[in-house]
């Protein structure tokens, strides 16, 4: 099986059910349900997420960029501190960046005091961060590949044509 | 003065195309799903589309040559090249507004009355009516599901008469999907040599080729001389609407295509030629994303319909699968009138595509899987009501 093409159909549309993906692979429902199992245990497959504009549904939910520096460590490098961020529930996303600081820490679905809260009694505190630099993102645009505001009509293709 | 017997009797008679007719009757209802179009449905990338508005913005508005671009003739000429290995000068390309112009250009500057045109049926609805008002007569060849709807050396042999001037391929093709590979060409070779036709072969649908790589019988240098390449955006790019084509032969026909071309068509429409030269240049990766799609599409409704009791091959090409219905005991039309009525789903009658078609129907697979799913549950419906499931 294309497991290659599984992960694609399965990132567009993670609600496709075993039985349309054994269609869409050619392949066998036992098969598809073998593959995901395996790749859910190699963490390749992380999780199902839906893609949801809070700007529509609940208009105190941010999201914030925040860009940390920090200090590395004989041997370990960022992993340490990046080990200590990791662990908030708060943090939906930590990168470790190229350039002129460290890490990117994504929170998203906290009210702006939640996050200078947790910025300020959390994640600043821990050893090894030197500074952080709160951004708060002001509109969406465009979330995981998905236009929040489609505004050309939806079908213009004729019903049927040669 | 009685209009019609005025009329120029070939234009006149022509019946109207079933596909015309089945349209009329899906756009006059409410809440149709629809199986039926030969587009694709992604919107045009957007790299593409942003250069026909810069051309737009710099005044690109004028007329081009009489050939087109010869950027865009330089881009389809690399294009050939880097994806099928062809080799054609930018001085062997014409661009047309869209493959259809294509389609009527060979035909008028080609044929003389009465001559032959080997056409493979089921075949696109658009070729033989063009022979026509051209003054030449289609001869259909049919060809059978069991060989994947191929061109087989038999049945073009029998095809052949003496007023044979030209056949007319199209692989991976519509209606069927059916491709022809290197070594089916192979077979055919020879005949084409032999009997002096022209071939022309129209591979709009090339890039759209699932298994293995697409072979142009363009590729055989023994008769690439006679041999005439037709192409364009739209299937490729999802180009429909911007209707660019273009035409790859020997210089000398290219030079017949253009003397009428250049009076009747003038030149394409310039804004899209800068929006074609975007595409040919930099949509490889389009291709690569498009086709994948079409491709776990293909998959999904031939699996779904083979479980629900509509027996059909998998099409190696283009994006129409076409399923035999023979099992309901209903003709095409009849099929496709009921299936609308009863489950509002539009798929095309086989017959539409000339008799070899009889006992199928086309149904497109440009669209969404939630689109094609809603359509399978529609159609297993519509057979489990009949008894046939």
């Amino acid at each position: 099986m294309d497991e290659l093409m599984l992960l694609e159909a399965l990132e567009q549309n993670a609600r496709l059910k075993v039985t349309d993906l054994a269609d869409i692979l050619n392949s066998s429902e036992d098969e598809v349900r073998k593959t995901i199992d395996r790749l859910k245990k190699e963490k390749v497959i992380c999780g199902y997420h839906t893609v949801i504009n809070w700007d529509k549904a609940n208009k105190e939910k941010v999201v914030a960029l925040i860009e940390v520096n920090a200090t590395p460590e004989r041997d370990k490098g960022y992993d340490n501190v990046a080990q200590q961020i990791v662990k908030y529930p708060e943090v939906s996303s930590l990168y470790l960046m190229s350039g002129k600081y460290e890490f990117t820490v994504i929170i998203k679905g906290k009210t702006m005091r939640e996050v200078a809260e947790f910025v300020g009694s959390k994640l600043a505190p821990i050893d090894g961060v030197k500074g952080t630099v709160t951004s708060f993102v002001l509109k969406q645009y465009k979330i995981e590949g998905v236009p929040l505001e489609e505004n050309r009509s939806a079908q213009t293709r004729l019903a049927v044509t040669p | 003065m009685i209009i019609r017997d005025h009329l120029n009797p070939v234009a006149r008679d022509l019946p109207k195309s079933g596909i015309r007719k089945f349209f009329d009757l899906a756009n006059t209802m409410e809440g149709v799903i629809s199986l039926g179009v030969g587009e694709p449905d992604f919107d045009t990338p957007w790299h593409i589309r942003a250069e026909a508005i810069y051309a737009i913005e710099k005044g690109y508005t004028f007329y081009t040559g009489n050939m087109g671009l010869l950027e865009l003739r330089e881009a389809v000429s690399d294009y050939q090249r880097r994806r099928f290995n062809l080799e054609y000068d930018p001085s062997q390309i014409l661009i047309t507004s869209g493959a259809s112009q294509g389609i009527d250009l060979v035909f008028r500057a080609i044929l003389e009355p009465g001559d032959e045109v080997i056409l493979v049926s089921p075949t696109y609805v658009a070729y033989s009516p063009l022979v026509q008002m051209a003054g030449g007569v289609p001869v259909y060849v049919q060809c059978k599901e069991e060989n994947g709807f191929k061109l087989t050396k038999e049945l073009l042999e029998e095809a052949i008469t003496e007023k044979t001037k030209m056949l007319f391929l199209n692989f991976p093709g519509n209606p069927t999907g059916g491709v022809m590979t290197k070594e089916d060409y192979a077979e055919l070779v020879p005949l084409i040599q032999k009997h002096e036709l022209f071939v022309v072969s129209d591979e709009i649908y090339a890039e759209l080729t699932y298994e293995g790589k697409h072979c142009s019988i363009a590729s055989f240098d023994e008769i690439k001389d006679q041999v005439i390449l037709m192409s364009g955006f739209s299937k490729a790019y999802s180009m429909t609407g911007w209707r660019m084509g273009y035409l790859c032969a020997h210089p000398d026909v290219i030079h017949a295509f253009l003397m009428i071309h250049q009076y009747a068509q003038m030149c394409p429409n310039t804004i899209a030629q800068y929006a074609a030269v975007e595409a040919a240049k930099n949509g490889d990766g389009d291709i690569e994303m498009m086709s994948k799609q079409f491709l776990m599409r293909r998959n999904y409704i031939v699996n779904g319909l083979n479980r629900i009791g509509l027996k059909c091959h998998m099409p190696k090409g283009a994006f129409y699968v076409f399923p035999s219905i023979q099992s309901t005991g209903m003709t095409s039309e009849q099929f496709c009138e009921e299936l609308l009525n009863d489950q509002k789903v539009a798929v095309v009658p086989g017959n539409a595509f000339g008799a070899a078609g009889e006992g199928y129907v086309r149904i497109s697979y440009a669209y969404s899987i939630d689109e094609i799913k809603e359509a399978l549950t529609r159609i297993e419906a519509f057979l489990i009501k009949r008894g046939l499931k």
